[in-house]
């Protein structure tokens, strides 16, 4: 209990107090002003926006992958399940390096986007696909296990009930799921939120329009205001903290739901 | 509803689980599908309840085949080993599932719901989750939900398999009194043969794929079809048996048969068919007790018969172990009241 507290406040506690103190060094006007300045508004709106956008499609997608992975045997199946770590495991900006060449209007996919008029790199889109990117292996990595102790045998007692493939699937097999998709989703979207190494590159950084929190606190840092950094900061630590509490707080409502009894 | 089957083969791979198997169950019989593990009896089940389709033969519900409709379309009811229940529905919606997909009206449900929880005796749980109950009282609810829709048959695939020996025994009696309330067409798959026989109107026999016999508990018990009803009915003492002149003969003992042998073959006798005497008598065999367990209702004795060229088991009430005063190390004397012959298997 006293290691765990101790080390607990060391890591994050202290330097999370320290950056309320920092903001404290201003009165609340300064404070308001900084954070509610239209490019930080500009920069919010892009930033939870595309990480909301991300995590919503990953914790559709990555349900499917991981569904895929537990229900089926495929050739490669061992490789596919591997993969999906790959964007744990490298660096961001090596990450954002691949995803801007690939996507690039003479990229590998971006040449086949650009006569379409699709542009996925400095653009909202390309913010939006490298979040998806990051945050994959989140939602497969917590629904996986869920779903392998799903058995089989559910789904054919609901069908020899008369169900059809529809009513398991909306009533069988999704129920159960929800408090792993709804951690899924908090955890791909936490990271998104904080997620900069993998987006500066193909965003481009247009004020207004591509420019994400964490890099104008940055820029705000280069410019050394640190006052200005530590407010956009605050307000990024109260949103991220206020989301994960009100997911988990769904989450255990659901699981509480689905009969499992903490 | 009446069950027949014709013909079915069903293979897994190379495996082959049911080899050109037919079957009548009449209208309102429980019938017990015994055997083994890999006898075929689960898959049988299976094809039934429309999880998995046979690659050859044909199954009638009433006379209507069978083939032509899926899992759903069918209308039985099936319980699982391991229930099967809906985790994160609680009991009465559990229940009303089946009711639930077919749109009907809540007023129905309510009544329907109430009325079967009522039957498995589980009234007042609505509101429970299952894994805030017993295994007994899951595989009654996992029975609720499989009678909601009024099935036409009932499927029952090792419904006691995953519950302790108590529990398991009082399902037992209940299952039996239930199905004596409601007189559903009902198949009940088990490896467990005093479940069949205790709950079971008919037994049916199966290993590798086949049928092995059909009866009724005491018919099979009595009068096994061949050796493999014989062996997986209770223990049964076998010996190495040639027969000459109508009789079998056993290393230096000369023992009747009931059916004149030709040649070698195996000799069965059950352990209650045995008799323990403590003087001679002509035919007697020469036995030493080896030892004497007390077993439910009589007394369990290991013997050893040198004349037999092996050991065998002998079954004897408590009175007659009373009298006989048995201990290990006794030297005893033996006279097989019954023994079997079966035909050679081709």
């Amino acid at each position: 209990m006293g290691y765990t507290l101790v080390y607990l406040s060391l890591i994050v506690l202290i330097p999370l107090a320290t950056l309320a103190l920092k903001t404290a060094e201003m009165t609340w006007g300064e404070l308001w002003t900084i954070a509610t300045s239209d490019r930080a508004l500009a920069s919010y709106k892009i930033t939870f926006g595309a990480s909301f956008i991300a995590a919503t499609i990953n914790v559709v997608f990555g349900t499917l992958l991981a569904w895929a992975l537990v229900r089926y045997r495929f050739p490669g199946r061992g490789i596919v399940d591997a993969l999906i770590d790959v964007p744990f495991a490298l660096p961001t900006a090596v990450s954002g390096l691949a995803l801007t060449a690939v996507l690039a209007p003479n990229g590998f996919i971006g040449q086949f986007l650009e006569p379409l008029g699709i542009k996925a790199v400095f653009s909202p889109l390309g913010i939006t696909l490298a979040l998806v990117f990051i945050g994959l292996p989140f939602v497969v990595r917590t629904v996986q296990p869920v779903l392998e102790e799903l058995e089989p045998e559910v789904e054919e007692a609901a069908a020899v009930l008369g169900a059809s493939r529809a009513q398991t699937l909306w009533r069988v097999i999704v129920p159960p799921l929800v408090p792993a998709m709804l951690t899924g989703f908090a955890l791909a979207f936490a990271r998104a939120i904080g997620e900069y190494g993998s987006v500066v590159f193909i965003a481009g950084n247009k004020q207004f329009e591509t420019e994400i929190t964490p890099l104008l606190i940055m820029s705000r840092l280069e410019a050394y205001d640190y006052p200005g950094a530590t407010a956009l900061a605050l307000v990024m630590l109260l949103v991220s903290f206020t989301m994960l509490l009100a997911i988990n707080g769904l989450g255990a409502w659901t699981r509480r739901r689905a009969g499992h009894i903490t | 509803m009446t069950i027949s089957v014709r013909n079915i083969t069903k293979r897994f791979g190379t495996f082959t689980a049911l080899n050109n198997v037919s079957l009548d169950v009449p209208s309102g019989e429980l019938v017990a599908l015994l055997g083994p593990s890999g006898s075929g009896k689960t898959s049988l089940l299976r094809i039934l309840s429309g999880l998995e389709q046979p690659d050859q033969g044909t199954a009638f519900l009433d006379g209507t085949d069978l083939g032509s409709q899926s899992a759903r379309q069918r209308n039985v009811g099936l319980v699982f080993q391991h229930y099967a229940l809906f985790r994160h529905l609680d009991v009465f919606e559990n229940v009303a599932f089946a009711l639930r997909v077919r749109k009907r009206p809540e007023s129905e449900v309510q009544t329907r719901v109430k009325e079967l929880l009522q039957l498995v005796q589980l009234e007042g749980l609505g509101r429970r989750m299952p894994s805030q109950l017993s295994g007994g009282q899951r595989q009654r609810i996992a029975l609720a939900r499989a009678l909601a829709a009024r099935p036409r048959v009932l499927l029952l695939d090792e419904p006691f398999g995953a519950l302790d020996a108590q529990v398991r025994a009082e399902l037992r009696g209940w299952l039996r009194r239930l199905h004596d309330e409601i007189h559903l067409t009902t198949v009940f798959v088990t490896h467990d043969q005093d479940e069949a026989f205790e709950v079971a109107d008919r037994v049916v026999v199966m290993d590798h794929g086949k049928i092995e016999q059909v009866g009724s508990p005491t018919e099979v018990f009595e009068h096994p079809a061949n050796d493999f009803v014989m062996r997986f009915l209770g223990h049964v003492n076998v010996f190495e048996a040639s027969f000459e002149a109508g009789r079998a003969r056993v290393g230096e003992v000369f023992v009747d048969v009931d059916r004149p042998g030709d040649g070698h073959g195996r000799l069965y006798v059950r352990p209650h068919e045995v008799d323990i005497a403590r003087s001679s008598s002509k035919d007697a065999i020469a036995a030493r007790v080896l030892r004497v367990t007390p077993l439910g209702a009589g007394l369990k004795i290991e013997l050893r018969a040198p004349a037999l060229g092996s050991n065998l088991r002998a079954d004897i009430d408590w009175d007659r172990g009373t009298a006989l005063a048995l201990r290990d190390g006794d030297d005893v004397f033996l006279s097989l009241r019954r023994a079997r012959v079966f035909a050679q298997a081709a």
